[in-house]
């Protein structure tokens, strides 16, 4: 990982922030983004504000650092939103929004991310689902559907870019305390959790864990899958 | 604002490198005339993912403009933008112009 360059995007907090600061002790270049300033301070990670929904916004961004580093070895399309409502209660532009930066932005990255892949035969995209999809977590219809397109756009882009050495798999957490889950009544993280095999929430090491291994080199034959945590 | 010209000698530029690694090569002395996809053409769809993605690039690095070249009709045989090297390059113009719908 010494020379590798590693894009994560939503690195300003939660799990991306922990998963640029992971890759940064593994001793790679960083490049994170998020739509806001990041704290984070290390030689070698530079943080660019990115609304990753913007799609001028995500190819300038990615032209920026094909000029700079030449290269990108891995994508981790960390940047999410979540929305708790009840789809008779969702408004269009809730929905919407919640589509832009899920699916739109995690395919504007890859596509662009794949560019600068494509030319060395070598990448690997992580993409972030979560274990609502298969527990089909009612109240979360925007967020859920979302996740899913996200596992079927990884399911495709596997197989569209496998012939250019490119890897795309996508994990799928169990809740995790993060801003993300705050907002959430603990009575239904509790009934979320207690559907899974393993009931408890999940941790930034477990995601670390199934994150180094899709990124690594020895991983090649591994494409198009979706990883679940705690047993769903 | 780049010329059609600097458009076209970009676009030859990556066919020039391309050629390197291709089994059937890209007629570039035929200039804007040169086939590149379709009926005549000697990209596959991914050699065609491949050569778009690099003039891309080459127009980013040579001329500084960012243009997306991605399109619907991308793989058609008829109305393709990337059915040769000048009608990629009149796409290219008109990307950068913003005509394109």
């Amino acid at each position: 990982m010494s020379d590798s360059v590693t894009v994560v995007t939503g690195s300003r907090k939660g799990i991306g922030r922990f998963l640029a600061e992971h890759a940064l002790a593994a001793g790679g270049i960083v490049v994170g983004c998020s739509r806001d300033e990041s704290d984070l301070r290390h030689d070698h990670y530079e943080h660019c504000r990115v609304d990753i929904s913007d799609e001028s916004a995500v190819i300038q961004f990615f032209s920026n650092v094909r000029k700079k580093h030449g290269r990108v070895d891995h994508l981790i399309n960390c940047a999410g939103v979540a929305s708790m409502n009840h789809s008779l209660l969702t408004p269009g532009k809730s929905f919407r929004a919640i589509y832009e930066t899920n699916v739109f932005g995690t395919f504007y990255c890859s596509r662009e991310a794949a560019k600068l892949m494509q030319k060395r035969h070598y990448g690997r995209i992580v993409n972030f689902s979560t274990v609502a999809v298969p527990l089909k977590l009612d109240g979360e219809a925007a967020y859920v559907s979302s996740k899913a397109a996200v596992v079927a756009l990884t399911e495709v882009m596997a197989r569209e870019l496998a012939p250019f050495g490119i890897t795309v798999n996508a994990l799928g957490p169990t809740p995790i305390d993060t801003d993300l889950i705050r907002g959430v009544p603990k009575d239904r993280i509790d009934t979320l959790v207690g559907r899974q095999a393993i009931p408890r929430l999940g941790t930034f090491d477990d995601v670390a864990n199934v994150i180094d291994f899709f990124l690594s080199c020895d991983s090649g034959f591994i494409t198009g899958q979706t990883a679940y945590l705690g047993g769903v | 604002m780049s010329s059609k010209e600097q458009v076209v000698q970009s676009i030859l530029e990556v066919a020039r490198e391309m050629n390197e690694s291709l089994a059937r090569r890209i007629e570039i002395e035929r200039g804007e005339d040169a086939p590149l996809f379709g009926k005549e053409g000697v990209l596959d769809s991914l050699g065609l993912v491949s050569f778009i993605v690099a003039v891309e690039q080459t127009l980013d690095e040579s001329l500084g403009v960012t243009v997306m070249l991605a399109d619907v009709r991308a793989v058609s045989q008829r109305a393709s933008p990337f059915r040769t090297v000048g009608a990629l390059a009149d796409y290219v113009v008109a990307q950068m112009t913003g005509q394109h719908e």
